[in-house]
């Protein structure tokens, strides 16, 4: 059980909690994720490391609300519990370049990005972030992001804040020798569409690139084997291998296609809690 | 001197049609009447070897010869003594190669069904009253044990006995470790598992579940500042082996790890009640022929395939499940390729499976295993129309604790180094048992695999 500290909504599908997990506070390194369930019965979901404070024993994790068991985590109230939380789970990032170091993200991605960055800027690396979404609303932890990165981009599908394009069109500009110039290294966190078309845009420049996929997990220690993604033509275990891999070595489209497996299960649980919520009055 | 019987009483089972549709347990158990019958059967041997038979050196005819004299009570009693789990025991055990083979009476009749009895005892206690706690936790010395598999529960149980406070660290959220995820409910009820670790849990025994050794915790961490004085690694073989065919990342591929898990720990037959689901088509192929394809292949029947097959590249000769599990999966309508194996899993345009390519073998001269190696018929290659593919081909160690620990030895296959026929591990204080040292074997030799570190835990620590 872990007691949450702190509730902030990011977006109206984005929420970004505090939670009370020393233990994994102290041993948590950026890149990790955790391993939740929210009810008996519930499913078991990773969910990344957005921030630790190992002196306060919290965690910072920001859930985007897309299934069933995120609708349910967002409906969880300061001072209630999270049933089960475990972790930190998968191996730290590491980052063997140094200079000038592009974190991208995208939607809630780039919360991802927060104890990652900072990190890396502590070591001495010069750091971007490049915060995507589709419009200003979306775009998530600017103040926060701002604070720990040499410069942060901000890029909006329609042009209500920042540069008017996708990510991948302002990381173009920068490889292309835009100020603040072409990046040494580049870690994408977002959807997976995003993260495939970050590979696409650095591969021509041979710039090394890192992505962090997020497939289906069960235990996330290794025991399941469901969260395999092919990488260089070898099975990994995103669990216990990644969660970040080579980006111009993954194989995206069956990783696209292996999350996508229970699309009309997810469709079934999610009109059946809404059914669910009817029925008492809820909704 | 009566004539003995020379069958056993057979065991009361739920009828085939019936059971396959639902998760209620197949084996409904002795009643009063049949345990004493069959109790009559022990020859009493001067020797009684049975004991030799069995891992975790239950005394069996103490407990037998109570049944047979009516003392349930002192039955219970001799076996909560001796081992930690005998409810589950009682159930999954292959003592046909155990206990049981050793029995005199088996040399020339059936032997005595010692494990239907020892079930029995073991549902008496439950349903009467538990076998009275006396132990008390008075030595300064703690004991951690990481994962809580039959292993990690059998020695914190005879840990807990010898009066040490003993903490388990389970990785998952709920603890039994593979008697949680791997055997399904319709072997193993979960309500007699929550049974025995409750019992565990009044001897004293602390269960941690959510924490991870190695990631949580580090080890050095437990024997540092947590000021644990020794601990015993149970972590098991819970790392899937897959085949490396083509086609094994289709959606619709499973191992037998995440299937079984997705059924047994997240409760996917419930689904959406559960919100974890399964994928089951009409056809289910499960690829091996252990305890644990018997296990998925009949979990499948039960989640709604209408049809499920075990295809295996050797035959039944060959086969490691129990003879019991393999009679339960033919009684519910599996069907057994034999001697066939698979070379790729087809799938349609958009990734999911729908079939699996196999190749006949036939059985040459044995190999390293003692078993005939299967060879490949050429030009034998055929396809079987399917929805599911579970492999089910043996699990390794995992190598998580291995990875963030220093100085534990490990071989090729990634199984803990221990010395001579000990638990000791390469580091001082650091016993391990069970899957994490043999590689995937039972429930049982894990149990005793548990005992044993016991007892050399209590005699390092007293050292």
């Amino acid at each position: 059980m872990a007691k949450i500290l702190e509730k902030r909504p990011l977006t109206p599908v984005t929420k970004l909690y505090k939670v009370d997990a020393p233990l994994i506070a102290k041993a948590a390194k950026p890149g990790q994720f955790v391993i939740v369930r929210i009810r008996e019965g519930g499913e078991r979901i990773p969910l990344t490391i957005a921030d630790y404070d190992r002196n306060a024993g919290t965690l910072t994790i920001v859930v985007q609300e897309v299934g069933t068991t995120t609708m349910q985590f967002g409906e969880l109230e300061v001072g209630e519990e999270i049933l089960d939380l475990v972790g930190p789970l998968g191996m730290p990032l590491e980052i063997p370049v140094e200079g000038h170091i592009v974190g991208v993200g995208g939607g809630f991605g780039a919360a991802a990005l927060l104890c990652l960055m900072r990190e890396l800027r502590a070591r001495g690396d010069t750091t971007t972030i490049i915060n995507g979404a589709r419009e200003k609303d979306l775009l998530i932890l600017n103040e926060e992001l701002t604070e720990i990165c040499d410069n942060l981009e901000l890029c909006t599908d329609d042009g209500s804040a920042g540069f008017h394009g996708f990510v991948t069109e302002r990381l173009a500009q920068m490889i292309d020798g835009d100020a603040p110039g072409c990046p040494d290294m580049v870690v994408a966190i977002g959807p997976m569409p995003m993260m495939r078309a970050v590979a696409e845009t650095t591969a021509a420049a041979k710039i090394p690139t890192l992505v962090s996929l997020d497939p289906l997990m069960i235990d996330g220690t290794g025991m399941c084997g469901g969260c395999r993604v092919t990488v260089n033509n070898e099975v990994k275990f995103a669990c216990v291998d990644g969660p970040f891999f080579d980006a111009h070595l993954v194989d995206f489209e069956e990783a696209v296609r292996r999350n996508k497996m229970y699309v009309k299960q997810e469709h079934e649980a999610k009109d059946r809690s809404h059914c669910l919520k009817l029925a008492v009055g809820q909704d | 001197m009566p004539v003995k019987r020379v069958e056993k009483t057979p065991m009361p089972e739920r009828d085939a049609v019936l059971r396959s549709h639902d998760f209620e347990e197949v084996n409904e158990g002795y009643g009063i009447a049949h345990a004493k019958f069959e109790a009559e059967r022990c020859l009493r041997c001067q020797d009684p070897i049975c004991i030799d038979g069995c891992p975790v050196r239950v005394p069996i005819p103490d407990f037998v010869h109570k049944i047979a004299a009516g003392d349930m009570r002192g039955a219970a009693e001799v076996l909560r003594s001796s081992n930690p789990l005998p409810a589950v025991c009682g159930r999954v055990c292959p003592q046909e190669v155990q206990c049981e083979e050793q029995c005199s009476i088996g040399i020339r009749f059936k032997p005595v069904a010692i494990g239907y009895l020892e079930r029995f005892v073991a549902d008496w206690e439950m349903q009467q009253a538990p076998v009275e706690i006396t132990n008390k936790l008075d030595r300064a010395e703690k004991v951690a044990i990481i994962g809580s598999g039959p292993a990690g529960l059998v020695c914190a149980g005879e840990l807990a006995r010898l009066g040490y406070p003993v903490t388990i660290f389970e990785a998952l959220h709920a603890p039994g470790g593979v008697l949680r995820y791997g055997i399904p409910e319709f072997r193993l009820p979960k309500d007699v598992l929550d049974w025995e670790i409750d019992q565990l849990r009044k001897l004293g025994v602390e269960i941690r579940c959510n924490v991870i050794i190695g990631k949580t915790i580090a080890m050095d961490e437990l024997m540092g500042e947590m000021g644990f004085s020794a601990v015993f690694i149970g972590t098991g073989a819970g790392l899937p082996t897959f085949m490396g065919i083509p086609g094994e990342n289709l959606n619709g591929v499973y191992s037998a790890n995440e299937f079984l898990t997705r059924v047994n720990l997240m409760r996917a037959n419930d689904f959406p009640n559960a919100d974890t689901p399964v994928m089951v088509g009409k056809r289910v192929a499960v690829i091996g022929a252990g305890n644990t394809a018997m296990d998925t292949v009949r979990t499948a029947l039960r989640v709604g395939a209408e049809q499920g097959l075990v295809v295996y590249r050797r035959s039944d000769k060959e086969m490691t499940a129990r003879v019991e599990e393999h009679q339960h999966a033919i009684e519910e309508g599996v069907e057994f390729h034999w001697l066939t194996n698979p070379i790729e899993v087809l799938g349609d345009e958009d990734g999911w499976v729908t079939g699996l390519k196999c190749i006949r073998m036939q059985l040459g001269e044995p190999d390293a295993s003692g078993r005939a190696r299967p060879i490949p018929i050429k030009g034998s290659e055929f396809v079987m129309p399917v929805d599911n593919v579970v492999l089910s081909i043996g699990n390794r160690p995992n190598p998580l604790l291995l990875q963030t620990t220093k100085g534990l030895e490990s071989n090729k296959w990634g199984c803990l180094v221990v010395r001579d026929q000990s638990s000791e591990t390469s580091r001082d204080h650091v016993f391990a048992g069970g899957d994490a040292v043999t590689g995937a074997a039972t429930v049982i030799l894990a149990a005793g695999a548990g005992k044993d570190a016991a007892s050399e835990i209590h005699a390092d620590l007293r050292a």
